[in-house]
């Protein structure tokens, strides 16, 4: 896969505070990297960076092959589709002119402009308040306007400044599936957040970042076995106690009980053994659970190792 | 993709100007100043000048243009006292009004221009976009140049159409505009605007909030006004080489003062950084 996004040894201050320090990326076509991290983590000057909204005091970026904050800047960000944390819209004109002026900034065809529009304002649901003015919008209906304006020029990478932050769950699953579909289409997604919920099952490559310094990065999967190794299993039985047993048993690495037994296993392979010694044991068993760690979970136990 | 370079700096232009028809809270008081100054003062008066019977009053009149410079005086047009005086004070006197009112539209409108969209938080969708920091310069001066140079056009045609109504009759028909006051539209008052909006423009890129742009845009444009009063009424007494002189030099100041101020509009100060 192309690479879209590089940035090595990238460092942005401001005054005496260091928003980015040391940051290194590299994000393919097609993929969706979801950038973790508290609120002053540096998220939003990553993506600021990103664009060439702002420039790098240390440190290269490419995008597009292109130096965002150099001559280039224009053509990267005209292939760009940015959603930032606040929706940045013009209150005064009505849906249709805030679309209207993207399209035109981004060099949307004035021929297939209004149909573009039209197509942007359905996809998001709000194409009957089209006509009406920002100003009256509501939070949700705001959030999915610059979500159209982020995609009517067709962005090959789209930028999302914590998206789904303040927004109801229809609006908030608009978003989410408007990062499927763009992965689907072969185009890179970065999303910002701090809601790992939101993150699950879409991303594939997580960056944690903290004080501007990326922590650790890499597919959930990397991270899962790097800082999750080996298995957890919920158990449950008629009667509980009986489950007390499996404590010693070789592969078993913890056990707790409370209401249900949770074991924490060296492999996978050795949940049959477990429930073997459980059945030998008389145990009879009514939940036998192997659980994959969530993005959460990972993510506190790299923020307790870090 | 378009095939045709785009015009990125009228997009904004145009925009601003949409949201601006939108506001109007914002340009209605800007509209009563210019009709008072353009229409209601000179209107009434004109009119009241014109119609003076009174023999003592129009004596009065009469020593007031005798006041003027000699070449002025030559060419002052009517017979009598009042209508002297009525025609001097339209091509004379009300003409530095032809400046004062379009400064100051401009400069309300260009005080609000960058500051406010960082304020609206839709200074991060511009710095994302692909234009230029000298493209959105450009559009955001053209957005507070267009509303002053249009408010000078429709109140100079106004004004005009009320000098020729009231005085043309008693002069022996329309006599307005003179050379002068096409020299002062045309050439004079265009940089004295842009001059104007550099400043306006730069302090707005610079200020953090839209209440402090006013302010410092008041005290930038208030001298300025002051000197344009100045100017104007110095081209309208001297004739129209000396206006032909001040508009050439105002124009260097302005090409200067523009090329400065386009520095100040950064994407990071769009951002509300570096302010």
């Amino acid at each position: 896969m192309d690479t879209v996004i590089s940035a090595r040894g990238v460092v942005r201050t401001f005054g005496d505070t260091r928003a980015v320090d040391g940051l290194d990326l590299g994000i393919p076509t097609g993929s969706v990297t979801v950038l973790l991290g508290p609120n002053g983590a540096g998220k939003t000057t990553v993506v600021r960076l990103l664009t060439g909204a702002l420039a790098p005091d240390v440190g290269d970026i490419t995008v597009f092959g292109m130096n965002p904050s150099g001559p280039d800047g224009a053509q990267v960000r005209r292939r760009c589709g940015v959603v930032p944390a606040r929706p940045a819209l013009y209150d005064r004109l009505s849906g249709y002119d805030n679309l209207r002026y993207a399209g035109e900034l981004f060099e949307v065809a004035a021929e297939t402009l209004p149909e573009r529009i039209e197509h942007a304002a359905a996809r998001f649901g709000i194409l009957e308040a089209l006509p009406k003015r920002v100003g009256t919008y509501s939070t949700g209906m705001r959030a999915r306007l610059a979500l159209a304006r982020a995609v009517l020029h067709e962005p090959d990478l789209l930028l999302l400044d914590e998206p789904t932050a303040g927004l109801d769950p229809e609006s908030a699953r608009a978003v989410l599936g408007l990062i499927d579909e763009m992965a689907e289409e072969g185009k890179a997604v970065v999303m910002c957040t701090h809601l790992l919920l939101e993150a699950e099952g879409l991303a594939d490559k997580v960056v944690v970042l903290d004080r501007g310094a990326t922590l650790v990065s890499g597919s959930p999967a990397e991270l899962t076995e790097r800082f999750w190794p080996g298995t957890r299993v919920v158990l449950d039985a008629e009667q509980p106690t009986v489950l007390d047993g499996i404590a010693d048993l070789p592969f078993v690495r913890g056990y707790s009980r409370n209401g249900v037994a949770t074991v924490d296993l060296a492999t996978a392979d050795t949940v049959p053994d477990l429930v073997d010694a459980l059945v030998g044991a008389g145990a009879r068993l009514t939940r036998v659970e192997p659980q994959t760690p969530s993005l959460e979970q990972i993510y506190f136990e790299i923020r307790s190792r870090t | 993709m378009s095939t045709r370079p785009p015009n990125r700096a009228w997009t904004i232009a145009r925009t601003d100007l949409r949201q601006l028809r939108q506001a109007r809270d914002f340009w209605m008081p800007l509209v009563i100043i210019a009709g008072l100054f353009f229409v209601v003062i000179p209107g009434f008066l004109l009119l009241i000048i014109t119609r003076v019977d009174n023999i003592e009053l129009a004596q009065q009149l009469s020593d007031v243009v005798g006041t003027l410079p000699t070449k002025i005086q030559e060419n002052v047009k009517g017979e009598t006292g009042p209508v002297q005086a009525s025609y001097a004070l339209a091509v004379y006197l009300f003409a530095p009004l032809a400046i004062v009112v379009p400064l100051t539209v401009s400069s309300a409108v260009g005080a609000n221009t960058i500051i406010g969209e960082r304020e609206r938080g839709s200074g991060e969708f511009l710095a994302h976009s692909p234009a230029s920091e000298r493209e959105i310069y450009v559009g955001k001066l053209l957005a507070a140049l267009i509303p002053g140079y249009l408010t000078a056009f429709v109140g100079f045609g106004c004004y005009s159409l009320i000098v020729n109504l009231l005085v043309g009759p008693k002069v022996g028909g329309w006599f307005f505009p003179t050379t002068s006051w096409w020299w002062l539209m045309l050439w004079v008052l265009p940089p004295f605007i842009m001059l104007a909006l550099a400043m306006i423009l730069a302090i707005s890129a610079r200020v953090s909030s839209a209440a402090a742009a006013q302010q410092s845009s008041a005290l930038v444009t208030l001298p300025l006004i002051l000197i344009a009063y100045s100017v104007a009424s110095g081209s309208m007494y001297s004739g129209s080489m000396v206006a032909v002189v001040i508009g050439a030099l105002a124009w260097l100041g302005a090409a200067f003062a523009l090329v400065r101020a386009s520095r100040t509009v950064r994407r990071e100060r769009l951002l509300g950084m570096g302010a």
